[in-house]
């Protein structure tokens, strides 16, 4: 038997210690991290920033010890937990992911609280009151035997929170928690950890794109810098006070507090720059398009109805945010207003100018038909992607369902490749991009065929300020020229900027909220 | 919503409160005893009493009927199936032109259709009565099945549940993108092997993040070359109630073959 240092006792909050350190995924050429030094002491609350690949959720991985072996990649330098390498300590840091769903393991609150310690052989006996204790850190007062998938997205990513802290780790890792909840879950989740953290003194790791959320949790603010090593590191005052490290945050695509991204669309709206004269001209724009009369919206043919007796009408060149809590049905109106779900009850109509032959019911439309009306470009992207290569993903609707001659639709997807920046990418498998560069295909790809309306599900869903801002402009361009574009968010920066009218679903009923402009 | 196919919701009853692995060796026992012959005696003998222990599933007989039908029919089809295609022995009972039933082709039949509901029927009660993660902790503590494999297994049925939800979602956003609808057969073929494979990418990168999220939560830990030791917070522990369940499965299962073997009908399939 080699000597080992003695294992730390559970619970002491970690030191964590990076030198030269560096990892490069197998299969790529750059380092994801490169030339790291970093040192964090134990019980200090750090939010960690960077621009989208820097790395910062590389580190996480690393810091939780789930990167993998040897053949998943090439590690550089040190990177260490109480001295002993980070990849080599079980149990010494918990971690929380992004996604609410995939990190669920099993069936019931009180398994899933306890499987942490379970595989850290934490006698049974000890192992429930821990279970019980971490649940109330969270502030989940649920029956232990409660289903986990009954769960809004704030309780499960509480439940994944006491997963980790069952586990009593000295270390706690945070990676975009709060990305995909609703400004409710969003406050659940941060003061639930604010609580956590108060009373056990772990170290604390936060990795988000929204500054704001956690700049009054956390003591201090490291950014990464894309080419590697570090931008700036300090308190949250010293780092996103100063005016100077602000705008390099702000460059860097970081959510500075306080600071909207810059886009057209909001220099436009306040009078800064003229408004262009909308290219389909003054009558075309503000024609009706859809109308929806006392319209009942359900997820499935006859299931029970989430939303009831909506009416609306959606006109060319209009914005309409639809906004409300997870859950409360916001997408399931969309699906339905795009004819991809039928009415469950109510009247839903294309009007003329919409129509166009192709009958007033738009969920009994051909598929020809749908794609040059309406466009949904859905919350995954992968879920929408159909090819192995850019180019063929952008000809595909103009070529093989709307069925453009080859002329036409080379001219239309030219013309999408230099207007979303695609040029670099035509031969690259679009499930390789980075989450911008696919959600901007997502986009082309709808708008290849030339719909009248535009669908969006969470366009800006864990997306950093530049990408933000690119999308806002693209959308704010095509209202410009016409397009009707309807976005499901709960971002209310976006729907500041972009919408000109609002609708609120709560409790199975439509308000509209936001008057015309 | 996820479909929850693996919901905590068992009825409380007395098979519900006995371990799952004696319920799953009692079945295994009577799965045995009913294969080793094809003669309807024993598989009605087994039926018949398997459906006497219904009230201790706390499922009435309707109840049990709207979960089971797609069962029944399928046996009810081999029965049919069985009784055209069998030797022709015994008196006519009916006769149809080509198709002709006599009473050994009938019994014949009835032998394999009640044989199969016979056999599925404790599978069915086992599913009825039993949470997956406690047949999960039966089989990993009292059976000593490997616990990577056996939690590996649970958290993928899991996922199965959330792909339900995937696939409607996945139909839809290439409905978005104009595939899907149409008449051609060729074309919804080509449509439905492609929505399989999108499913099966969706499938891969959850699995991913779940395997992340379960290593960093200490599973399949290594230490000194072999499988870090675990604890389990639930303890799988047999009672006297497990003893009655295994009697109960081998009581049904010597029954059955003492019937057939009474009443000559027993026909040893491996002979």
């Amino acid at each position: 038997m080699t000597s080992r240092p003695a294992p730390p006792a559970p619970g002491r909050p970690a030191a964590i210690r990076a030198r030269g350190w560096g990892w490069r995924h197998a299969g790529r050429k750059a380092f994801a991290v490169s030339g790291l030094d970093l040192d964090i002491a134990p019980g200090e609350r750090v939010l960690l920033l960077g621009a989208s690949g820097a790395g910062k959720s590389t580190l996480l991985h690393a810091l939780a010890g789930v990167l993998g072996a040897a053949e998943e990649g090439e590690e550089r330098g040190s990177l260490t937990l109480d001295g002993a390498p980070a990849s080599g300590v079980r149990g010494r840091a918990g971690l929380v992911l992004q996604d609410p769903d995939s990190q669920t393991v099993l069936a019931r609150v009180g398994d899933e609280v306890a499987f942490g310690a379970e595989n850290l052989a934490v006698p049974r006996e000890q192992i429930w009151p821990r279970v019980r204790s971490a649940l109330g850190d969270v502030g989940l007062d649920l029956p232990l035997d409660h289903s986990t998938s009954a769960l809004s997205g704030g309780q499960k990513q509480r439940l994944a929170l006491a997963g980790a802290l069952a586990m009593e780790p000295g270390l706690l890792l945070l990676d975009e928690p709060t990305a995909n909840l609703d400004p409710d879950g969003v406050t659940e989740v941060r003061d639930a950890v604010r609580r956590v953290v108060d009373r056990t003194g772990a170290t604390l790791v936060v990795v988000e794109h929204r500054v704001a959320v956690w700049a009054d949790v956390v003591d201090r603010v490291v950014v990464l810098a894309a080419g590697g090593g570090i931008l700036a590191d300090g308190t949250p005052q010293q780092v996103l006070g100063r005016a100077a490290s602000r705008d390099e945050l702000a460059r860097a695509g970081i959510w500075v507090p306080g600071v909207r991204p810059a886009t057209r669309a909001e220099q436009r709206r306040s009078g800064a720059v003229l408004s262009p004269v909308p290219s389909a001209g003054p009558a075309a724009h503000g024609e009706a398009l859809l109308e929806a009369e006392q319209l009942t919206v359900a997820r499935l043919r006859r299931g029970a109805a989430v939303v009831q007796d909506v009416s609306l009408q959606l006109r060319r060149g209009q914005a309409l945010s639809i906004v409300g809590p997870n859950g409360a049905g916001k997408s399931t109106l969309a699906l339905t207003l795009a004819g991809l779900l039928p009415p469950s009850r109510g009247r839903l109509e294309a009007l003329a100018p919409l129509d166009r032959g192709a009958g007033p019911a738009p969920h009994r439309w051909r598929s020809a038909e749908l794609v040059t009306r309406i466009g949904s470009v859905f919350q995954e992207p992968e879920h929408q992607f159909l090819t192995a290569r850019v180019i063929d993903e952008l000809e595909f609707g103009p070529r093989r369902v709307a069925g453009l001659s080859a002329a036409d639709a080379r001219a239309k997807v030219e013309e999408l490749i230099v207007r979303l920046r695609l040029g670099h990418l035509l031969q690259a498998n679009p499930f390789t991009l980075s989450g911008g560069e696919k959600r901007r295909l997502s986009v082309a790809t709808m708008l290849a065929t030339g719909p009248d309306i535009l669908m969006l599900d969470e366009p800006t869903f864990g997306q950093d300020a530049h990408t933000w801002a690119e999308l806002v402009d693209l959308l704010d361009g095509l209202v410009m020229e016409g397009r009707t574009v309807v976005s499901v968010t709960h971002d209310e920066d976006y729907t500041a900027v972009l919408s000109d009218s609002v609708i609120r679903i709560d409790g199975g009923q439509a308000a509209l909220a936001g008057a015309d402009r | 919503m996820s479909v929850d196919i693996l919901g905590p919701s068992i009825a409380d009853s007395v098979l519900a409160r006995a371990n799952p692995v004696s319920k799953l060796l009692a079945a295994l026992v009577l799965t045995v005893a009913l294969l080793l012959s094809v003669d309807w005696v024993s598989a009605s003998v087994a039926l018949a009493c398997e459906l006497c222990l219904l009230p201790l599933l706390a499922v009435g007989p309707l109840q049990l009927l709207k979960r089971i039908w797609p069962l029944v029919v399928a046996a009810a089809v081999a029965a049919y199936g069985t009784a055209l295609l069998a030797p022709k022995t015994g008196a006519v009972l009916l006769a149809l032109g080509p198709v002709i039933f006599t009473a050994g082709s009938v019994a014949s039949g009835a032998a394999i259709g009640l044989r199969g509901l016979a056999i599925a029927l404790p599978g069915v009660f086992l599913l009825l009565s039993t949470d997956p993660t406690d047949l999960a902790d039966g089989l990993a503590q009292k059976l000593r099945l490997p616990h990577r494999f056996v939690l590996g297994a649970l958290a993928g049925m899991r996922l199965a549940g959330l792909l339900v939800d995937e696939w409607r979602v996945l139909g839809l956003a290439r409905r978005a993108r104009g595939v899907g609808a149409g008449n051609n057969p060729v074309a919804r073929l080509k449509s439905f092997a492609g929505q399989a494979f999108g499913l099966m990418v969706q499938a891969i990168r959850r699995a991913t993040r779940l395997a992340v999220a379960m290593e960093a939560r200490g599973f399949g830990g290594v230490v000194d070359g072999k499988a870090a030791p675990r604890t389990w917070a639930r303890e799988s522990v047999f009672t006297r109630r497990d003893l009655w369940v295994l009697a109960g499965g081998t009581a049904i299962a010597a029954l059955a073959v003492a019937a057939a073997v009474a009443a000559g009908t027993w026909n040893f399939v491996f002979v």
